[in-house]
Order: C-alpha cells, then structure tokens, then sequence
C-alpha cells in the first residue's frame, strides 16, 4: 500500500524569526496539512499564509471566532494574505488544511483550527481563498507584527489520495 | 530572518497502512447527482472524508451525507456558522440526512470551491449510533461561511455505504471527494 500520509519538511526555529517558509513543495499529493505549534515573542497578533510568493491582494478570508464571552464572525475581502487566527505569548496549537494544492483547475481554498490561549485572543476557525488556480509550491507563514519564538515547530504533511 | 525549509529535504516516509485511501471520486464534465462511497471495508477503526465541491444551483447549498442508502427521519445535526458578519448556530432532529458542509453555487466566484474535513468514529462498532464531526467552509471574495457541524444516524449498523449530494441541483466538475481509513 504505497505511502497515503506523509511527514513532508518539519523544522524547530533556533532563533526567533518573521516567517517561515516550506518551498519546493512536490505536487504528487492531493492536500496539505500544517501543523504547527508555538508562540510569539510579544504581544500578540494575527497570523496569517502566504502562497507561492504572492504578495497581491488576491486572498480572502472568513472566521468563526470564540474570545471567551461571545462568539462572533469576521472577514476580509482582497486582502494580502489569508487571516489564520490569532497568537500571543502562550503555546498555541494550529492546523491548516490545504486542500486540492496541485491541481491547475480551482481557485486554492483552506480551512483551519486556530487554538490560541492567551487573553485577547481567540479560539477560531477559518476558512481562506487564494484566487489563483496554480498549483501551491510554496507556504509562506508569518505574524502580521512581532516573530514566532524559539522552539516554535512547524510540520508540513501531504495526503495522497488514492 | 526568514526560516526557509525545502519542501522534501527533511521528509520523513510515515509507516504504511495507518492511515490509508480507500476510494476517490472526481465529478467528471456534465456534473453528478452525488458522489457515493459503497462496499467500505471494515478493517479500520475511523473514517475520513476530505471533500471539496461546487454545486450546479445558482446560490451556495447544503452538502448532505447519508448512510448504508438510509433515508428515513434518523439523522439529527448540529451546526455553528460564521458568515463574516455574525455566529449562529443551529440544531434539527429527526432529519433524512446530516449537513456535512456547505458549497458555493455556479453564480458564485468562479473557480471556487468549498473544503470539508469529515470524521466519523467507530463507524464499524454496531453497539454505537454513529456520529460525525466536521469542519467545512467557503470564500468567494466578498461572501463565504465557516462551519463546525456534528451529525448523529440513529442506528447501530456497521457503515457500509456514504452518500453526499447537494441539497438542490448536481454537484459541479471538479468535484472530489476522498475516502480514509484510519487503523485503530
């Protein structure tokens, strides 16, 4: 039975940065999934994806979100990158499905789980649009402010389906 | 500093036979009524479906899910919704199906289409009801919605067969859906 999830990159941050970056990403799987656990080095902020070097306002995003007294919905239209929920100081826990990444046919959506723990921030879940149909070959991860610390983990899987 | 990390230069083979693909399907041109998985084998502990779909009606629709072709009034469903502006949340009994998801229609943002993760626990265990949990959206660049969904099938029956279709109208081309088994 060949190989249907597999590990595709993890890195551990030596040293707080901005971003990170999976690139080169191979198109022989049919989804992606990002975990990634870790903080931020102050305050807090949200973080969001970038694909394939994409800097244009061609992304957009909506969130069901929980801050602890109410639940509420937000969105954004022709934004820079797609809002994947929100992180500060204390661990968090996230994970982004990207699904259909390889194929040149649809537009590149993803839905998440945001989990973060610390005040004035949210457990959430998001749904973002990449208006572009070529296939994803690279991930771009960051902060709108401040960097991930030290420590913090990321993991790219690729799911094949059969 | 930007931490760059090449896609593969650190690639890890999982073991094989944990999680494995059972079936795909693709709604090919002239679109389809549902996409059915049947004959499941029951040599897994969980199910997973991945989905992504487009229906024919002109607005975004409900995807539904029933099983084992069981179309009685059975089903029960939850759902929490963010649509940009609000949360809502919402709850039915005695259904004929579980709201899996929801997809954008053919007058919708072209191209776009919406994702659903989809698990179903013990769907072997015929001393259980068999529930589902989901986590679905769409964005069209100016509309979209964003859902957590249970679902219940009141019968303790071994899942044989999945069907998901479009509450109105065909589901698009391009359509997929992706069946997994997971070992327990």
């Amino acid at each position: 039975m060949p190989v249907t999830y597999e590990n595709l990159a993890t890195t551990t941050l030596g040293s707080a940065q901005s971003s990170v970056t999976f690139s080169s990403i191979s198109g022989s799987y049919t989804d992606l999934i990002l975990v990634w656990t870790g903080t931020l080095t102050t305050g807090t902020s949200v973080w969001g994806l970038q694909y394939n070097s994409d800097t244009g306002t061609n992304y957009s995003w909506t969130s069901l979100r929980g801050d602890g007294s109410a639940a509420s919905s937000a969105r954004d239209n022709g934004s820079t990158r797609i809002n994947c929920g929100w992180i500060g100081t204390t661990q968090t826990t996230e994970i982004v499905h990207i699904m259909n990444y390889s194929n040149t046919t649809t537009n590149k959506t993803n839905i998440s789980r945001n989990n973060a723990t610390v005040a004035s921030t949210y457990v959430a879940a998001n749904v973002g649009l990449w208006r572009n149909t070529s296939a994803i070959t690279s991930i771009t991860i960051k902060p709108d402010s401040s960097t991930f610390t030290s420590g913090s983990t990321f993991t790219l899987y690729g799911i094949k389906a059969a | 500093m930007i931490g760059n990390i090449l896609g593969g230069a650190m690639g890890k083979v999982a073991p094989t036979g944990d999680y494995e693909s059972i079936a795909t399907v693709t709604v090919g041109a002239g679109g389809a009524t549902d996409i059915t998985f049947s004959s499941i084998p029951s040599t897994y502990q969980h199910l997973q479906l991945r989905m992504i779909s487009r229906g024919a009606n002109s607005t975004n629709t409900p995807v539904l899910l029933q099983f084992n072709s069981d179309t009685t009034t059975v089903y029960a469903r939850h759902w929490l919704t963010g649509n940009g502006t609000s949360a809502s949340a919402s709850a039915q009994t005695g259904e004929t199906s579980i709201n899996s998801s929801r997809q954008p229609g053919s007058g919708d943002t072209s191209n776009t289409f919406g994702a659903v993760v989809i698990d179903i626990l013990d769907y072997k265990d015929t001393n259980k009801f068999t529930t589902i949990r989901s986590l679905s959206g769409y964005d069209t660049n100016g509309a979209g919605e964003i859902h957590l969904y249970s679902g219940l099938w009141r019968s303790t029956s071994a899942v044989t067969t999945i069907k998901l279709y479009a509450s109105t109208g065909n589901l698009l081309q391009y359509s997929q859906a992706a069946l997994y088994g997971i070992k327990g």
